[in-house]
């Protein structure tokens, strides 16, 4: 039962569910880090970019092109969000802006209903990456693995804008000390645009890149901003490498737990005990371990100064 | 702008007879009174019209309210956001479901064991939780939440993601909770019983303590306090609280599911306590009203707009409630009844 090839297919889907996660968590944690405010509507914005993606998809059949404006459309949507209503949150505390973007979540989901109805819509990868390649002898699909590939490029360029780049240099000192940066003459409310509209944008890139594994739908985006926010709990809030390492933990987590934990469940208490709680332990694994981690470390694996 | 009276701790007098004197008349809260009394007369006002659906959508109206009193406690006094308190609603609802489903309909025994269970869940996730400071307990109280709710989906016996229905009701020996009436009365006995409770609390030392950590939370460590213990107990009894209107609300619609658990439902009751009036009495009351009736009426009121904009509103009506709440967010800090009374109030 639990052979090689299905271990290997399980930490390769890990790896690619942890990418996509780590997507959508870094815009997130970033624009804690630096503005410290929590924005519920990141989910929002993965949704969104899914549906302009299966809207370009829908009217030309170009994957790419499907790419290009969702990337394109969710940051221009993030740019309006942070201008019109998250400009005003910024110095409010944080229940006002949950309970503002909370307001938002409701409205995206609604406006998505009425602008492209309570349907599924579909995306399919393109011609190219419909096939499957052979690692190590298991036969993995190609669009999956290309979900691996983007989503390392876009950590590696993270990773190099943020440590080795002036804006990135500025980032990592407006997450580390806002007013001290503030005072230096660094226009902070721009520095905060930038990483709001770059966090929408990598939103939009996980949402059409997720497009044609699961379905697009309304509310599609809640799932998936609660698991950004384990990881970046998890990881450290403000921690851009938190949310690195965290995702691929949590990603891990979740993909390994669903498959081995009902199995692991059969062979300990039976069959019939492991049909009962399987599924329920392993939707429940990923908690377990924030938890733990979190009693070990409140601070999380790499929290700093908002732990 | 003025700080809610309620916000700042007051510390008690140092003449014991003016503290007592403040502590009687902070105990007795006349709008509360006022509004527990007209709240009594709807059953009679729902029949003399003869609608009597009315009564079911305010006992609707009223469990939430005592959700949201609950509520209330930690996040309006307390300082604290829990974004899981839906968890302890599921409590209610899953304990006194699965009793039932094997045959103990003695209410006593279903409220011992919610409230059991509720102590212990509270008292591990507050316990793991408080661990973790401002933005962190949000986000973890939300994990936790969803961990349970997971757990109440993988319940295949009891229905897992689609529920169950109930056959009975909870038996007080006494009186049953069948009847409309009898429920609707025994949900408002509750809340005002709450209320009252609730607001000998917050200006007893116990609530001047976890208002205190509210405003200076490291001013209350530095005088002595064990801050901890005092947020955990706060949190404890707020989710206690949260239990008991679980109870009453699978007592209303008969229906056992993990939608109750589910994470939005944390945010409206978010929602009711700042519509309401955060950190007043009778707010989160006020709040939860207005709520579950906007909800009502933007989903099935006639409207008798021109075309097809009643369908379009009933269809969409949660977009309205998020445009409702986000206004709510932005302009009105203190919520309807601290905007509207406590202003009004102080200029007189």
């Amino acid at each position: 039962m639990l052979t090689w090839n299905v271990l290997l297919m399980q930490v390769l889907n890990g790896l690619q569910w942890g990418l996509l996660l780590f997507l959508l968590s870094a815009g997130l944690t970033l624009v804690f880090g630096i503005m410290n405010f929590v924005n519920l509507t990141h989910g929002s914005l993965y949704m969104m970019g899914g549906y302009f993606g299966a809207y370009a998809y829908g009217q030309t059949h170009s994957f790419w092109l499907a790419c290009m404006v969702a990337v394109v459309g969710a940051a221009i949507v993030g740019v309006l969000l942070d201008r019109l209503v998250a400009a005003s949150l910024y110095s409010r505390d944080h229940l006002d802006q949950v309970l503002a973007t909370f307001g938002l979540i409701l409205i995206f989901n609604e406006l998505v209903r009425i602008v492209w109805g309570g349907n599924t819509s579909v995306v399919n990868p393109p011609e190219m990456l419909t096939g499957s390649v052979e690692i190590f002898g298991l036969r993995y699909p190609l669009y999956r693995l290309m979900i691996i590939v983007v989503g390392l490029l876009v950590s590696g360029l993270l990773y190099f804008i943020i440590h080795r780049t002036r804006i990135g240099m500025l980032i990592r000192a407006g997450a580390t000390n806002t007013k001290m940066v503030s005072a230096l003459g660094v226009n902070i409310k721009r520095l905060n645009l930038i990483v709001f509209a770059a966090g929408a944008l990598l939103a939009g890139l996980a949402g059409v890149l997720n497009a044609p594994i699961s379905a697009i739908q309304p509310g599609m985006g809640e799932p998936i901003l609660i698991l950004a926010l384990v990881v970046i709990v998890t990881g450290g809030i403000g921690s851009i490498k938190g949310a690195f390492y965290g995702a691929l933990l949590i990603g891990m987590a979740d993909m390994v737990g669903r498959a081995f934990l009902p199995i692991a469940m059969t062979e300990f208490f039976g069959r019939a005990a492991a049909q009962l709680t399987g599924p329920a332990i392993a939707s429940m694994g990923i908690y377990l371990l924030m938890a733990i981690v979190l009693i070990a470390r409140p601070q999380g694996l790499f929290g700093g100064r908002h732990a | 702008m003025h700080e809610i009276v309620n916000n700042s701790p007051r510390w008690p007098a140092t003449n014991a007879n003016a503290s007592r004197l403040e502590h009687l008349s902070a105990s007795v809260n006349w709008t509360a009174a006022i509004l527990i009394l007209v709240l009594a007369l709807v059953p009679m006002a729902a029949s003399a019209i003869g609608e009597l659906y009315y009564v079911t959508l305010m006992t609707r109206a009223l469990i939430f309210a005592l959700a949201a009193v609950g509520l209330n406690l930690v996040l309006g006094y307390g300082g604290l956001v829990s974004f899981g308190h839906s968890v302890y609603l599921g409590i209610g609802v899953y304990t006194v479901g699965i009793m039932m489903d094997h045959g103990i309909t003695n209410a006593w025994l279903q409220l011992a064991a919610a409230l059991l269970i509720g102590t212990i869940v509270a008292g591990v996730i507050g316990a793991l939780s408080l661990r973790v400071k401002g933005v962190g307990f949000i986000m973890i109280t939300l994990a936790f939440a969803q961990l349970l709710y997971f757990f109440c989906v993988g319940l295949r016996d009891y229905g897992g993601d689609d529920g169950f229905s109930l056959n009975g009701y909870s038996d007080f020996g006494l009186f049953q909770l069948g009847d409309n009436n009898t429920l609707y009365y025994a949900v408002l006995a509750v809340l005002a019983f709450t209320l009252l409770w609730v607001s000998r609390l917050i200006s007893a030392r116990f609530g001047m303590v976890i208002q205190g950590c509210k405003s200076n939370e490291r001013r209350m460590v530095a005088l002595g306090f064990p801050v901890f213990r005092y947020q955990w107990a706060a949190y404890v009894l707020s989710a206690l609280i949260c239990v008991v209107a679980g109870f009453f609300i699978v007592n209303l619609t008969r229906y056992v599911s993990p939608a109750y658990m589910q994470w939005t439902v944390s945010g409206e009751l978010i929602v009711m306590v700042v519509v309401g009036g955060i950190a007043t009495i009778v707010g989160p009351v006020i709040g939860a009203i207005a709520i579950v009736l906007f909800e009502e009426f933007a989903s099935h009121a006639a409207f008798g707009l021109p075309g097809n904009a009643d369908a379009f509103i009933h269809e969409h009506w949660l977009g309205a409630l998020g445009v409702v709440i986000l206004i709510v967010a932005l302009c009105l800090k203190q919520g309807l009844y601290g905007s509207l009374f406590k202003r009004s109030a102080r200029r007189a």
